[in-house]
Parts: C-alpha cells; sequence; structure tokens
C-alpha cells in the first residue's frame, strides 16, 4: 500500500484548498519514506531512514504570483503556508507571462509503485550491501564503496481549477565502485528500478569487481580523436545533454544549439546520423515514470530527434500561446533507440577505439555548441581486434553531443540507466579527448 | 504559537509510526505533527531523544531539530519568474551502537515522533553490523553547556518585503538592458534561514541562528543576425550575511558596466591556444582553490568513503602524503577555519557539537593538514603526536537539513595574502603576456582533483603589463601540483577578496553546502590555455 492512499492525498489538498482567498490555487504534495544504506572501506558507513512531507503552495491573485511551502501539515501550518504564499504574491509585481491553471485531465494509468521495493527492511538493505561488500572481501585487495538508496513516495496535484492527480512510485538506486588496494585500479557498477526483485545486486557487484582488477596500473595514451566505445551509462551522461536544449523559446531568441542563424530554429533539419531517434514516452516498460507533468498536463510520448531530424522542441504555455501552436512539455524521460546490438557485439566488432564505463564532472563550456568538457571514470580501457587489450588513463573530453551524434559508427538497443533514461551503447569516431588525467 | 497543552494532546495521536523503515499507520502519520515549538518544547524533544538514544545503547548520540527556510525571488527584464519561500522543519537523531551508525529523520516533532525516530536509528545501526567490521571510534567530545551563536548578519532578509527586492532587481535589469545588443537580462535573489538546535550525550545544548545571501544576475548580449550570443554572469558573490550585504553591491550602478562587458565580449578577439601567464581574480581564483586544494584535503576522501560518488584524492594514503609533498611555493598558505566573519561556512559549532579550530592545511607551501570530523581525525593520531598536537576534530562535520546524516563538509578554505602589499592592478602591470580572468566561468575536474579545466566570465588580455581588450573562448588546463607550484605572484592584504558557492554537492543520498574561500589575486606562469571555441 503507498504511504499514502488516494483519498487521504486528496482530503488533505482539498483542506487546503478551502483555506485559499487568491483567485487561484494549485498545491502539489510529496510524501515518502526515503532509506538509504552507504557503505566504503569495506564497511557500511552511515544508513538512515527518513520520513517527510512537503507541501507546496501556489497562488495567484491575476497576474501576481508566488509559492510557499511548508512540512507542518497542521491546520495551523498550513494556514501559515497558504497566508504566506498569498502575501508574497499580493507582493510580488505582475507577471506577464502568467498563464490560468490546467483543469481536471485524464491520464494513462502508469503503475510505478511496487509492494517489494516497500516492504523492503533494514536488514534486507544490509543484505543487498552484504551482497557488494562480502563480493569484494572475498575476492581480496580490494576496497568497495557504495549506496543504496530506496524510496517509497506518493506525489499528488490539485487547484482550485478542479485538477486532481495522484502517483504513488517506489525506486531503488544502487551503485558502487571497487577499487584495488594499491590505488591503481577502480571499476563501477550500478543498477535500478521500481521494483526491488528486478535490482540484481550481484550483477552490479560482480561488474564493478571485474572492471576494478582489469583496470590496474593504467597506460598512458596520448590525447587526440578517438573512436570510443560508450557504455549505456556513458551514452546517457552525453546523449541527454541534448534535452537540456530542446526549449523553443531559447532557440527563438538566438541563444540556442538549435537557433537558426537569421531566426527561427532548426525544426525540420537533419541534425544528427540518421539512425537515431529520441523519444519520450513516461509509460514505456523501460521507464515507468509520472503521467502528467508539474501543472498536471498528460505528459504525451512525443518524438524530438526523428532519423536523425529534430521534429519538437519544448513549448511552455506562454511560449505556446504567444507563438500560436500547442503546448508542448519538457521531455520528462529520454530513450534513445536506432540499433538493436548489445555491449558486447559493440565492443566485438571494434577494430581499436576506448571503451567508456562512465563520465564525470560534465559541465557546459559553450552553449551555443552544446560543448561540454567532463573526464572518464572507474573503467577505461582500449579496445583491440575486439577485445579489451589493456586500461588506459583517464582523459578529458572538450566534445558537443550534437557533433558525437553526427559521427556514430554503431548503435545498440537502448537500456534502462535511470528513472528517466534507456540508452543504448554507442560507437562514436574521432571523439575528442584533450587531456590525460592522472587520476585513478 | 502552538501551546504546550496542545502540542502534547496533538502528539497523543501519532503513535508508533515507523517499524522497520516502513510506515504501517499512513493516516494517522501524516496527520498531526507539529505547529511553531517553544523553545522549551525543542530542548525536551532534544533532551529524550538523547537520553532514549543513551538507554537503548549508544556510546554516543546527537540529536538535531532544524528549521531551514529558503527565499527567491527571480526575475527576467521587467518582469517576475517566480517568488518561493520553502520551510521545512524537523527532527534527525543519531547513535553510535557497538561502533555502528544508525540515523532517523522524522518530521513528527512530538513525543511519540522521537520514540519512533529512536527505535528506528538504534534498529538500523543494529542490522547495518557486519561480522569482522572495524567499529567507529571517535575523538573526544566537548560539553560546552547551553551555548547560542548568530552568524554575522544585521538586517534578516524576512524581515523585506519581496516587492522592495523585485523592485531593486528591475531597476538593476532596466539598466543593463540599456547597453545596444543586450537582449537578455535574468537576476534573482537567494536567501537561507537555517534555526539549528542540538543536543548531545557530551551534554552541549546548542542553538545557532545562520544567514546566507546571494544575487545571481545575468546578462546576454546577441549579435544582430543571431550568430552568437555572449553573457556575464556571476557577479555578486554569496556570502553569510544579510539583506545589507545585497544593498553595499549596489547592482543598479554596476548593471550597466555588466552589460557592457557581455556586448564586448561578442566582439572579443578568440583565444589564441599556447602558454601564457595568468592572473587570476579573487572571484575567479576561489572556485580554482575549492576544486583543487578544498576538496583534495578533505579527510574522508582520502580515506575512500566518497570513492562511488565525489571520488578520493591525490593527496592519500595520508601517511604517505602529509608532510611530504610540496604543493607550492614557501610563500603558499592555505587555512582552513569556519570562524572567518561572512565566510558561508562560518558557524558556532559544527554538527558533531564541536567547536571548530582554525588551521594550516598548506604551511608555508607543504601539504600540513585535513580536514576532520569526530570520526575521521582519529586516524591522524600518529601526524598530531608528531606535531605535538591533542587529537581533535577541526569541527568540519555539517549535514544540510535535518533529514540528512552529518558527514565531513569543507570549512572555508582561504590562500593567505603574500607578505607585500600588491594590488590586482599591480600584478597585470608586472605582467607582459597574459590573461586576466574574473569570475567562475565553466569548471570541471576529476574524481582526485588532478586535471582541472576552468574558464571565466571575463578574460583580458595583457600586453607589456597593460590590458588591451577582451578575450573570448578561454579555458585554461591544469594538473593540481603543478598549478599551484608556478604561483608566482600574490596581491597583499589590502587586496584580499571572497568567492564562494552556495550548492556544493559531495555524499550519497546527495547533499549541498556553502562554503567561502577567501584569497588575494594570484599570478601563476606558463599555464596551458585552450580555445574552446570549436564548432565541429
Amino acid at each position: 500500500m503507498p504511504v499514502m492512499t488516494r483519498d487521504e492525498a486528496q482530503a488533505l489538498i482539498e483542506r487546503v484548498v478551502k483555506m485559499s482567498r487568491a483567485d487561484e490555487i494549485q498545491v502539489s504534495l510529496g510524501a515518502g519514506v526515503e532509506n538509504n544504506i552507504r557503505f566504503a572501506d569495506n564497511r557500511i558507513t552511515t544508513a538512515g531512514g527518513v520520513n517527510d512531507l512537503d507541501v507546496r503552495v501556489f497562488s495567484a491573485f491575476g497576474r501576481r504570483h508566488a509559492v510557499a511551502t511548508t512540512n507542518d501539515v497542521t491546520d495551523e501550518g498550513l494556514q501559515r503556508a497558504v497566508r504566506q504564499s498569498e502575501a508574497l504574491a499580493r507582493l510580488a509585481p505582475e507577471n506577464p507571462e502568467k498563464m490560468p491553471l490546467v483543469g481536471p485531465q485524464t491520464y494513462k494509468e502508469v503503475d510505478g509503485h511496487f509492494g517489494s521495493t516497500a516492504g523492503a527492511t533494514a536488514a534486507d538493505r544490509a543484505q543487498a550491501a552484504g551482497v557488494t561488500l562480502s563480493a569484494a572481501a572475498s575476492a581480496g585487495g580490494l576496497k568497495a564503496a557504495g549506496i543504496l538508496l530506496v524510496n517509497d513516495r506518493v506525489n499528488a496535484l490539485g487547484n482550485s481549477a478542479g485538477l486532481f492527480a495522484y502517483r504513488p512510485s517506489t525506486s531503488v538506486d544502487f551503485t558502487t565502485t571497487v577499487r584495488t588496494n594499491d590505488g591503481t585500479g577502480s571499476g563501477w557498477g550500478g543498477a535500478n528500478h521500481p521494483d526491488w526483485t528486478k535490482v540484481n545486486f550481484q550483477a552490479a557487484s560482480d561488474t564493478a569487481i571485474a572492471k576494478a582488477r582489469l583496470s590496474r596500473n593504467p597506460v598512458r595514451i596520448e590525447p587526440g580523436r578517438y573512436t570510443v566505445v560508450l557504455e549505456p551509462q556513458a551514452a546517457a551522461d552525453l546523449v541527454s545533454l541534448v534535452a537540456n536544449a530542446f526549449s523553443a523559446r531559447s532557440a527563438m531568441e538566438g541563444r540556442s544549439a538549435f537557433s537558426k542563424p537569421g531566426g527561427g530554429t532548426k525544426v525540420g533539419e537533419q541534425i544528427m546520423d540518421q539512425r537515431v531517434s529520441f523519444i519520450s514516452d513516461a509509460s514505456h516498460p523501460l521507464i515507468l515514470g509520472s503521467p502528467y507533468d508539474n501543472d498536471g498536463r498528460p505528459v504525451q510520448p512525443r518524438t524530438w530527434i526523428e532519423n536523425g531530424v529534430l521534429r519538437n522542441l519544448d513549448y511552455s504555455p506562454f511560449w505556446a500561446q504567444k507563438n500560436g501552436v500547442p503546448v508542448i512539455g519538457t521531455s520528462g524521460s529520454l530513450i534513445m533507440t536506432g540499433g538493436t546490438q548489445s555491449l558486447a557485439d559493440i565492443i566485438a566488432s571494434t577494430e581499436r577505439g576506448v571503451l567508456v564505463t562512465r563520465f564525470w564532472y560534465i559541465r557546459p563550456v559553450n552553449s551555443r555548441t552544446l560543448l561540454y568538457t567532463g573526464l572518464t571514470r572507474d573503467g577505461t580501457f582500449l579496445i583491440e581486434d575486439g577485445r579489451i587489450a589493456r586500461p588506459v588513463q583517464n582523459m578529458r573530453f572538450n566534445e558537443s553531443p550534437l557533433f558525437m551524434l553526427g559521427k556514430l559508427d554503431a548503435v545498440g538497443a537502448p537500456v534502462r540507466v535511470s528513472n528517466s533514461e534507456a540508452m543504448p551503447a554507442l560507437r562514436v569516431r574521432d571523439f575528442n579527448f584533450a587531456s590525460v588525467s592522472d587520476a585513478v | 504559537m502552538t501551546k504546550r497543552r496542545e502540542f502534547l494532546r496533538t502528539s497523543a495521536a501519532a503513535a508508533g509510526l515507523v517499524v522497520g523503515g516502513r510506515l504501517i499507520r499512513p493516516a494517522e502519520a501524516w496527520a498531526n505533527t507539529f505547529a511553531e515549538l517553544a523553545p522549551s518544547d525543542i530542548e525536551t524533544l532534544l533532551l529524550q531523544a538523547v537520553d532514549a538514544l543513551k538507554s537503548a545503547g549508544a556510546s554516543f548520540a546527537d540529536a538535531r531539530i532544524g528549521r531551514y527556510r529558503r527565499q527567491t525571488v527571480a526575475t527576467r527584464e521587467q518582469q517576475i519568474v517566480n517568488v518561493v519561500d520553502t520551510d521545512s522543519i524537523g527532527l534527525g537523531v543519531r547513535a553510535l551502537v557497538r561502533g555502528t551508525w544508525g540515523f532517523a529523520g522524522t518530521r513528527n516533532l512530538t513525543p511519540d515522533g522521537v520514540t519512533a525516530a529512536v527505535r528506528e536509528a538504534i534498529a538500523i545501526a543494529n542490522a547495518n553490523r557486519l561480522p569482522g567490521a572495524a567499529p567507529v571510534i571517535l575523538a573526544p567530545g566537548e560539553n560546552h553547556g547551553r551555548q547560542t551563536w548568530k552568524s554575522a548578519y544585521v538586517t534578516d532578509p524576512w524581515d523585506i518585503p519581496v516587492e522592495e527586492k523585485a523592485e531593486l532587481l528591475f531597476r538593476a535589469n532596466a539598466e543593463a538592458a540599456k547597453v545596444p545588443s543586450v537582449r537578455f537580462v535574468s537576476s534573482g535573489m537567494s536567501f537561507v534561514k537555517e534555526e539549528k538546535h542540538y543536543a548531545n550525550t557530551d551534554g552541549s545544548i546548542l542553538s545557532q541562528t545562520i544567514i546566507r545571501s546571494d544575487l545571481p544576475f545575468n546578462v546576454t548580449a546577441v549579435a544582430s543576425d543571431n550568430s552568437d550570443s555572449q553573457s556575464r554572469g556571476n557577479v555578486v558573490q554569496p556570502i553569510g550575511r544579510g539583506y545589507e550585504y545585497i544593498l553595499a553591491q549596489d547592482v543598479v550602478n554596476n548593471a550597466r558596466h555588466w552589460g557592457e562587458q557581455a556586448a564586448e565580449k561578442l566582439k572579443a578577439k578568440s583565444v589564441e591556444a599556447g602558454l601564457w601567464d595568468l592572473v587570476l581574480h579573487p572571484s575567479h581564483l576561489f572556485l580554482t582553490i575549492h576544486e583543487s586544494i578544498g576538496h583534495s584535503t578533505e579527510l574522508d576522501r582520502a580515506l575512500g568513503h566518497e570513492a562511488n560518488m565525489a571520488g578520493t584524492s591525490f593527496l592519500a594514503p595520508p601517511r604517505e602524503k602529509l608532510g611530504a609533498v610540496r604543493l607550492g611555493p614557501d610563500f603558499m598558505n592555505f587555512l582552513g577555519n569556519r570562524s572567518e566573519e561572512g565566510g558561508c561556512a562560518t558557524i558556532g559549532f559544527d554538527d558533531d557539537g564541536i567547536k571548530p579550530d582554525d588551521f594550516l592545511i598548506v604551511k608555508n607551501g607543504m601539504f600540513n593538514d585535513y580536514q576532520t570530523t569526530r570520526e575521521l581525525a582519529p586516524s591522524l593520531d600518529w601526524w598530531y603526536q608528531r606535531q605535538n598536537r591533542p587529537l581533535r576534530s577541526h569541527g568540519n562535520c555539517h549535514a544540510d537539513s535535518w533529514s540528512s546524516v552529518q558527514f565531513q563538509r569543507m570549512p572555508n578554505v582561504s590562500l593567505l595574502p603574500g607578505e607585500q602589499e600588491r594590488s590586482w592592478d599591480d600584478l597585470i602591470a608586472a605582467t607582459d603576456k597574459g590573461i586576466a580572468m574574473l569570475s567562475r566561468g565553466t569548471y570541471s575536474i576529476d574524481q582526485q582533483r588532478y586535471n582541472g579545466q576552468f574558464g571565466a566570465q571575463v578574460c583580458y588580455e595583457i600586453r607589456g603589463g597593460k590590458i588591451v581588450g577582451q578575450l573570448k573562448d578561454v579555458a585554461y588546463v591544469m594538473r593540481t601540483p603543478d598549478f599551484w607550484n608556478a604561483l608566482d605572484m600574490l596581491g597583499g592584504r589590502g587586496s584580499y577578496g571572497h568567492g564562494a558557492t552556495f550548492n556544493d554537492g559531495k555524499g550519497e543520498p546527495g547533499q549541498t553546502s556553502a562554503v567561502s574561500h577567501f584569497c588575494p589575486p594570484a599570478r601563476f606562469k606558463n599555464q596551458r590555455v585552450i580555445n574552446t571555441g570549436r564548432t565541429g
């Protein structure tokens, strides 16, 4: 059973809506239990459990609006938040872009709440962490660190226009990094799913341990342009950055990678390899995300890029009205399609290339070209003749995912990498490694 | 204000909520909890928690009740984007039971809520005791009795109407927008107020109030044919002060200059990649300090606690590095402290109940000490003995919320000024071919803090000791020990500035912390500069 039933959530929201003296009120509710267990240095270091509930109150008088949030749900506490949001809204200058609240909607059913996850106990969590800790201990010469996060949540939304939306969800996120005691090798593995029974702790641990051992004593290769094989996590780290630039407004205002010189956007143009498509779909079995957005609009399946052609950019309600087009919400989830190969297939067909497990500290360098910088981490190898030949030192890249997706050699089948992303393994030509790092 | 009687009444309805991490009576769990508590109620709950944890077998325990408020006002051009006020209050309890930690947090601030959280923390500690694991041993505690502390603010930002805040931003936005080719201005104010109450088994009962303020401001100029856009941002540094600091920034009078800097960048020369001398302003240098020296000298990283997230450190293992690694010239000293007035990490007592001390992380160019907590410090006992110093935590323990587990976070880590009184202009005048860099731009560094790449908001080309114009597409690539050993000139006390970040991320689940870095301008010889303007 979810932490809060539909009726309880609705009753609480209605209680707050009734307190309103504003023209409009919208109430968002997040309630949940988050349990975590953290380990490092081959032992459990910290662990905790937290229950909390946040109520976010949006009040508007005409075009003036403000938000107040509280986690105090006594009548007194809720009143205080409502009055605070109203007081701030009255003082706030008018927002010419203020749009009306969304009325009642119908949503597609997406079942993202699993009893297996909600029922996991402190002992279950300790046992799961123990899978990695005991595997690392029995392998010898290794130090394991990691985190297991288990969430059981309810989100709900209601407003004075009659909208009500309710979504219970669970999530399990597990990652581990195993390092060799001599400090020369490091490997990473991870798994996540809303359903506890579908999280393979053993496989994630085995991957991290194997990579740690295999990555010992890496050799230096000169920075430059390399063919790279990106594991799904590494691909997600870069590909998801493209979705950050899907704002139609930024593109039309001339400050985005999708701005067309001279005016307008690049919608309709071929912007990457023609095998590639980007879709978002909350109900996709690899995602199981929220069927509505922060304002209660249904999240529709959407094709952003189709066979390499930019098909859609997102339009906020204000920007859609201004341009006379329908609202297109932000992507929410991202699935990249284009191939069927497995990671192993792609490695086996690579003559020479650098295999990347994941990237780290990715930051924008140039918003016009989507140029980003960052570094490889926890398992970087040289592939020769279809096999992992040797570990190599980590390197810094300066690369744009847009350039990168125009230089594709091979595309795999998408796999779930996070609660909102499903990505394939990729092989890319001429990937720009700019400098070498001594970090392991 | 809830009266004592009501407080007790509401608590009675919420019994036995959490068992083994699972809420068993959700309806009641989300019902009656608390309203505003009187100080005596808070102390009663804290002491109830600490006593109960001790009775349940904790060798050390603490409890924190905190109220965390944030306010943001966001604008663009002449319109409001958002006004948000957040308020969260709750209790976090931590227990060390036979060498293993357990933690639980609850928003249910009643005697029954405390009981449930205590039970949960103890259950977690017991579940996590793995055979053969080394027990946690703490550095000595301190009994400070009852103490209160307040950060260096004059005006509480919550006393200023939001209208007045928006008005100031609109006026500044309008000034910036007067510059031809400036098309967009976004600005905002962000305030934090933390009221933290702490008690532990050492006997301390500590109450602290902290205020921090920030004013993000970003101007974007766009070429007439949309072929380029350039921004100038990060003009005001966050600080551990109140609204008086916002007013002192004189943003309305400065905004036009910031707009002109963005517009000028559109016409700036693209940098020629190669070796350049760098003259770095405190508004930029602080972040390089933060990333390269601040994070590499965190002891939890050196011991592998962050291996899965923030990373480890090139300054590890401690026995091979402390006192043995030269990080820079003799005149280079880095001080860790939480006492600098206005510092974002400045505090009276940390979340271990320790009064932080000032300590030299780098002394005369040599690596001298790590940032520590009570849990971490004992591993450096050998080093402190060698130096005839007592074993003691530096007071660097912090949690970003009542609901977060406290762990080691960065104090203010500051580069001390040079003995000779030199200014920013003196450093430029002494440089033949160089780049002067202001404010944080792009930044990235590896997980052991060796390889960093940093850009700035404004870069000026220096030729023959003079600024000759702006450069764009500039970033320098550095290796931490090489970079700091290339330091050859420092500004003096009169040039001492600061920079800060509100949202330094670390830990899992992720936590943020605010931290300041004080420093003079500094010059670095022969640094590798790349051009980031490539188009394919």
